[in-house]
């Protein structure tokens, strides 16, 4: 198991790689630092909305709402931010926060509790969640002179603490946010009970109930976790782009989610996959979005080249795991 | 006979009542509801989501989805249009070349369900995205226009009627789904597979090649939905129908199919989506938002899905 993970995360490595180098080769300036710059400062964004859904799609469920929770928490956000400065950027982003938990505890207390398979009820709640953002806003935009420096500064500037460090001092503070929640998603999934809870039910859900593991407060905790992630970068969104609009903010977003998530190494079939196969593949991501740019391919090409990659990601990972499972029979 | 009724026809009763409540209410506060010609005007508006449901029926009782039909319906205009105008293709062609390419496409789907092995759910988002993305690269961010000779097919009517063609073509298309469904081995065989995938493989029931006829079924509704869609707006784009797949999943699942195989109705399915397209102009009527409107009809398929897991429980009792 451990040699198929580490296969995947090398894979994405080396497919970093090359494309890094194809993409320098064609056209120098993609090693510019502003390019750097702006992979940087796509990845986050993905990188916190994925690690939640890396917890459901472990538990072979599927969150396709995570866009409308980004857009629905973001919007709210930069409202309160306009509406009510005296909250303060840290305040707001709680708030936010906060939101998106709750968002994706009504997903996960349907599916958990009521049974409603997770397709369905994403899919319902992704059109509510975008309805109650054109309801909160009004159906009109957030624009960016109307939001606190200190939110945009997310996006801008570093740590003060790292100012004299040469390089290190342009990186942002969403670069470092997405990293800390990286690290703690790995470590949470990694080492604690909940963790491995998640990965037990993935694996074989009846005997994981056989275990005596809650089942169903695993399953409605993966979609808070979701929740969370995605409200989380809706704030990262207002910070990021400034201009909140409500039929633009998040819309679609669930795709590049989802894509990042099984590219990442996590099997649709529950069970296997982490963080570090997850945050790899959103650098790729990245690095194929600002690549398809550099290099001038239209921005027409983004949606099918992820539906191809994720098709291909999905077929592999099937054939993977059968050569697995055969191997594991010859054995016994 | 009520029992036997309710037995036949349990969870289609939810949509018959709310149907009847939605069209009082609506004719209620707009009596244009009333006059037979609106609504008739109004209908061909759904013909497209109805094609694309009667297929979807057969897909969820199957134990399946097919969330990619909208990106096929997308992509079969595109394709349609563009060797029209590019490579000189007869109009008249795409009559038949529509349905052919959506049943590729589909098949596609289908092989990649039965021979992969893999949950239809994870294909059909991938290849959502790559048909839609195909169309987007044919066409960018501009419209191709549907050849003249072909717009404008819900204007016509059947002579002396109200009758539009789109609604007679529905018509037609939802008796052949419901003797085929209700009164073919192969209906049968559809609805095993999704009672029990495992006991009707054992059965003998060739479960590989039903698949793939499925979601070929689902592709070539597509083709055809995207003809009558064309036909309706008059170009091709590449975001035609996007987010439409809500609208169709809503109509099958509130219409009395079960979202875990084994059970439905085309009957239902009709119903359905008469009921959301009741509830939807109702609000256009009455100045309610798109986006709006969109939550209401995600609500809905929620609740319809709530609602028949309580009526399985207490019957499971």
């Amino acid at each position: 198991m451990k040699k198929l993970l580490e296969r995947r995360e090398l894979s994405l490595l080396v497919a970093i790689v090359l494309i890094v180098s194809v993409a320098i080769i064609l056209q120098p300036r993609f090693a510019s630092e502003q390019n750097i710059r702006s992979i940087l400062l796509w990845v986050p964004l993905l990188a916190v909305a994925a690690m939640g859904q890396t917890a459901v799609i472990i538990t072979r469920g599927i969150d396709v709402s995570v866009g409308s929770i980004l857009g629905l928490a973001g919007m709210t956000t930069a409202i309160l931010l306009r509406d009510y400065p005296q909250l303060g950027v840290g305040g707001a982003a709680i708030i936010g926060i906060g939101l998106g938990a709750l968002l994706g505890a009504i997903n996960g207390g349907m599916i958990a509790f009521a049974k409603v398979p997770p397709i369905v009820a994403t899919l319902g709640t992704l059109g509510i969640y975008r309805g109650l953002t054109f309801i909160v806003s009004g159906g009109r935009q957030v624009d960016d002179y109307q939001l606190p420096k200190d939110l945009m500064n997310w996006s801008l500037e570093g740590p003060a603490l790292l100012a004299k460090v040469p390089f290190v001092n342009s990186i942002p503070w969403v670069v470092w946010i997405a990293l800390l929640v990286m690290m703690l998603s790995h470590l949470g999934m990694t080492y604690t009970r909940y963790g491995r809870d998640v990965y037990a039910l993935g694996g074989n859900p009846d005997a994981a109930a056989l275990r005596g593991i809650p089942v169903n407060f695993v399953t409605f905790m993966a979609y808070v976790l979701c929740g969370i992630g995605g409200g989380f970068a809706g704030v990262l969104y207002a910070s990021r782009y400034g201009t909140v609009n409500p039929a633009g903010i998040g819309n679609g977003f669930e795709l590049q989610v989802i894509a990042a998530v099984v590219i990442g190494g996590v099997s649709v079939f529950g069970g296997t996959g982490g963080a570090p196969g997850v945050a790899l593949s959103c650098l790729l991501l990245g690095v194929v979005n600002v690549a398809l740019s550099v290099l001038a391919i239209a921005d027409t090409w983004q949606m099918a080249i992820y539906g191809l990659v994720l098709l291909v990601a999905i077929i592999a990972d099937e054939r993977f795991a059968r050569s697995a499972r055969k191997r594991a029979g010859e054995a016994v | 006979m009520i029992t036997r009724i309710r037995s036949r026809f349990g969870p289609e009763i939810v949509a018959i009542v709310l149907l009847i409540l939605a069209f009082g209410f609506s004719a209620f506060r707009e009596p244009r509801f009333l006059d037979a010609e609106y609504l008739f005007d109004r209908s061909t508006l759904y013909m497209e989501a109805g094609i694309l449901a009667l297929s979807m029926t057969f897909v969820i009782i199957a134990g399946h989805i097919d969330l990619s039909v909208t990106s096929i319906l997308a992509l079969v205009g595109a394709m349609c249009t563009t060797l029209v105008s590019k490579y000189g293709m007869p109009p008249a062609a795409m009559i038949l070349v529509a349905p052919v390419v959506g049943g590729a496409l589909g098949a596609l789907n289908g092989l990649l369900v039965s021979k992969e092995k893999l949950p239809s759910l994870v294909v059909t988002l991938a290849t959502m995205a790559l048909f839609r993305g195909v169309a987007q690269i044919l066409l960018g961010d501009h419209s191709l226009p549907m050849p003249k000779e072909l717009v404008g097919i819900h204007k016509m009517q059947l002579p002396g009627t109200y009758f539009h063609v789109p609604l007679v073509l529905l018509t037609v298309l939802a008796v052949i789904a419901a003797f085929v469904l209700h009164r073919t081995v192969w209906g049968r065989w559809v609805t095993a597979l999704g009672t029990n995938a495992e006991a009707a493989r054992h059965a003998g029931i060739p479960t590989g090649k039903i698949l793939v006829q499925l979601f070929t079924l689902s592709g070539i509704a597509a083709g055809i939905g995207s003809l009558l869609m064309l036909s309706r707006l008059g170009v091709a784009r590449f975001d035609h129908a996007r987010g439409l797949e809500l609208d169709v999943i809503t109509a099958v699942v509130l219409g009395g199919a079960s979202i875990f195989g084994g059970r439905g109705t085309i009957f239902g399915t009709i119903t359905a989506l008469g009921l959301v397209g009741v509830v939807q102009t109702g609000m256009g009527v009455a100045g309610v938002k798109a986006e709006v409107q969109v939550a209401v009809i995600g609500l809905l398929l929620i609740v319809s899905v709530l609602f028949s897991n309580i009526t399985a429980r207490k019957r499971g009792r």
